[in-house]
């Protein structure tokens, strides 16, 4: 009910015959267009830096794993807007790391579409990191062992055995963080801040839309749902099977 | 090959040596220490103290701190859970280590095709492991391990996950490639039939210690330990087997004839065929015995060895059987040495392995 309501509701209040009219609309399409750039950079940057630490947290025996681990999933359960004035902190225009940026490369993060894949990323991250780190640690190491017995060197053994048998993890981190990454609103707004064509994603054109044009809002969310349903099925039937 | 493996603690202090062309069993119960060792020999496990040496090439000298990487070691291993790649094809598993040592694809592929038509499981080719029987995918393990032609060929427990059926088919294989495989070969076992039927030499291993080395006639006729009495016990029998009117077969050993069952796939007149009767099948009487019992054989007691509640009494029979029974049944049959006694046990109950 909790979940099948609201997505009914939308469905309802839809304006049907509209609807092509508002997602061919230019705020739409640019809207769109830059949410798809951004969720998948941050998926993929997610993947590219979760796939190292998750083998570490699987795999590696060292002090203070609890505590990574902890700092990890620290982004799942921190309130998005907190997220985005903690990435304000460090890379704003006077943050920790951004002033140096800016003193320095003359370097400005807030306000540009890598704000927006900075707080996707964030919040993202923890959600490949772990599907990841679920993965490494089912694999039989045995089998690496085994490879190795045959001759392949530990990156062979890496490219041909442990990362094909880790295609579903792989298929799921990047789903998974590719999907919050899309819905990704409070550190987006409040990093990177609410700019057409730069920084405003779908869920900012929604939010900003429902005040203007309910119905352009209504059926921008139901976009959203959609597209993200059909990646999630699409992926589903190659690696989920 | 002059292995001086040890590892220290609880483990496993293991020493042996074997040729090349021979191969060697290393038997003992489970928990002796048996994966441990194979574990060391493919450098998956470094150990302790000790060294192992093969071809003069020193794989671990833990003394020295020196190391070959199980990459670099010239060892194919079939593991006793195989371990095949579940992402690959049978093809592709046999050519992995061709690929992995930088074969090109097609090369490696004609090779490991070859070696998969060799075995009889070509047309399993392009089946992923889960779709492969015990059988299939125990051969397409060895096939693996032989592929880059390595100088030591190490095998755990290469039948224990077979069904009894395809047990003697693969068995008899595994004998023609290991006589055909030029380099070393160690076998690693719980059975002791397994390791009689296919060793040249045996190492038992007890709690981590070798009790006793040495061909499986000299183990039989001294076993050192109770272990080793208890493993090589069984009755083994060897000889030319015909074929009967009434059914089965006649096994003519050296030393005197027994009825078998015949098996499927042996031709008549075939010699070195090997009958194995365990002791604790055949039955002893002191007068000659009635009913279906086909093979009734009568000699004097030669020997009898106590082994806590059970008797083990060698009978000088033609051929020579050795009978275990309980200490209950010794009493009651009042069986000492020398005096004479019968034998008998159905002819099913001899397990025949082709040569």
């Amino acid at each position: 009910m909790l979940v099948g309501l609201p997505v009914a509701g939308l469905l309802f209040r839809t304006p049907w015959s509209r609807i092509g009219e508002i997602a061919a609309g230019d705020v739409s399409v640019t809207a769109l267009r830059l949410s798809l750039v951004v969720a998948t950079t941050a998926a993929l940057i997610s993947f590219a830096t979760g796939f190292p630490l998750a083998w570490i947290l699987a795999r590696g025996s060292f002090r203070g794993k609890a505590l990574v681990r902890a700092v990890v999933v620290l982004p799942l359960v921190m309130p998005p807007v907190v997220a985005g004035v903690g990435l304000l902190a460090a890379f704003g225009r006077h943050g920790i790391v951004g002033s140096w940026l800016y003193d320095w490369f003359g370097v400005q993060i807030t306000f540009t579409t890598w704000a927006a894949v900075l707080a996707a990323t964030f919040v993202s991250f923890p959600l490949a990191v772990l599907a990841l780190e679920a993965g490494i640690r089912g694999l039989d190491v045995r089998l690496e062992d085994a490879a190795s017995t045959l001759g392949a060197t530990r990156w062979y053994v890496l490219r041909r055995v442990t990362v094909p048998m880790l295609g579903p993890q792989i298929a799921a981190a990047l789903v998974l963080s590719w999907a919050r990454a899309l819905g990704e609103f409070g550190a987006t707004i409040t990093f990177a801040g609410n700019l057409q064509g730069r920084t405003q994603t779908l869920p900012l054109a929604v939010f900003e839309r429902l005040q203007a044009d309910p119905d352009a809002a209504f059926a921008l969310s139901t976009l959203l749902i959609a597209l993200a349903l059909a990646v999630i099925f699409a992926l589903r039937g190659r690696f989920l099977g | 090959m002059d292995v001086g493996l040890a590892r220290g603690g609880f483990v496993a202090r293991a020493a042996f040596e074997a040729e090349a062309g021979e191969t060697v069993a290393l038997l003992g119960p489970n928990g002796a220490g048996k994966s441990t060792v194979v574990l060391a020999i493919a450098g998956l496990l470094p150990p302790v103290e000790g060294t192992i040496v093969l071809d003069h090439l020193v794989l671990d000298d833990a003394a020295a701190g020196a190391r070959v990487p199980p990459e670099e070691r010239p060892i194919g291993v079939v593991f006793q859970d195989l371990l095949l790649f579940p992402n690959l094809t049978a093809l592709e598993n046999v050519a992995f280590a061709l690929r992995a040592r930088g074969a090109p694809r097609r090369q490696a592929r004609e090779r490991a095709d070859g070696l998969l038509r060799r075995l009889g499981v070509s047309a399993r080719a392009h089946a992923r492991p889960r779709d492969l029987s015990g059988g299939e995918a125990q051969r397409v393990a060895l096939a693996r391990a032989l592929a880059a032609e390595p100088s030591l060929l190490l095998l755990d427990e290469p039948l224990s996950a077979l069904d009894v059926s395809t047990r003697g088919r693969i068995r008899h294989q595994l004998r023609r490639e290991l006589t055909g495989f030029p380099g070393v070969r160690v076998l690693v076992t719980h059975d002791p039939i397994e390791a009689m039927t296919l060793a040249d030499r045996m190492v038992l291993l007890e709690a981590g210690r070798v009790t006793q080395v040495g061909t499986p006639d000299e183990i039989r006729s001294a076993p050192r330990s109770a272990y080793a009495a208890d493993l090589v016990g069984v009755n083994f029998l060897v000889g030319r087997l015909e074929p009967l009117a009434r059914g089965g077969g006649r096994l003519a050993t050296t030393e005197g004839d027994v009825v078998v069952p015949w098996p499927d796939d042996v031709e008549p007149g075939t010699d070195g065929v090997i009958g194995l009767l365990r002791p604790a099948d055949v039955v002893l009487h002191a007068d000659r015995p009635e009913g279906s019992a086909r093979n009734v054989l009568r000699g004097r007691v030669e020997a009898i060895d106590l082994e806590g509640e059970r008797a083990r009494v060698r009978l000088s029979s033609a051929p020579p059987i050795v009978a275990e029974i309980t200490l209950g049944s010794l009493e009651r049959l009042g069986i000492a040495e020398g005096i004479p006694l019968w034998a008998s046990f159905k002819a099913v109950e001899v397990e025949i392995l082709p040569p």
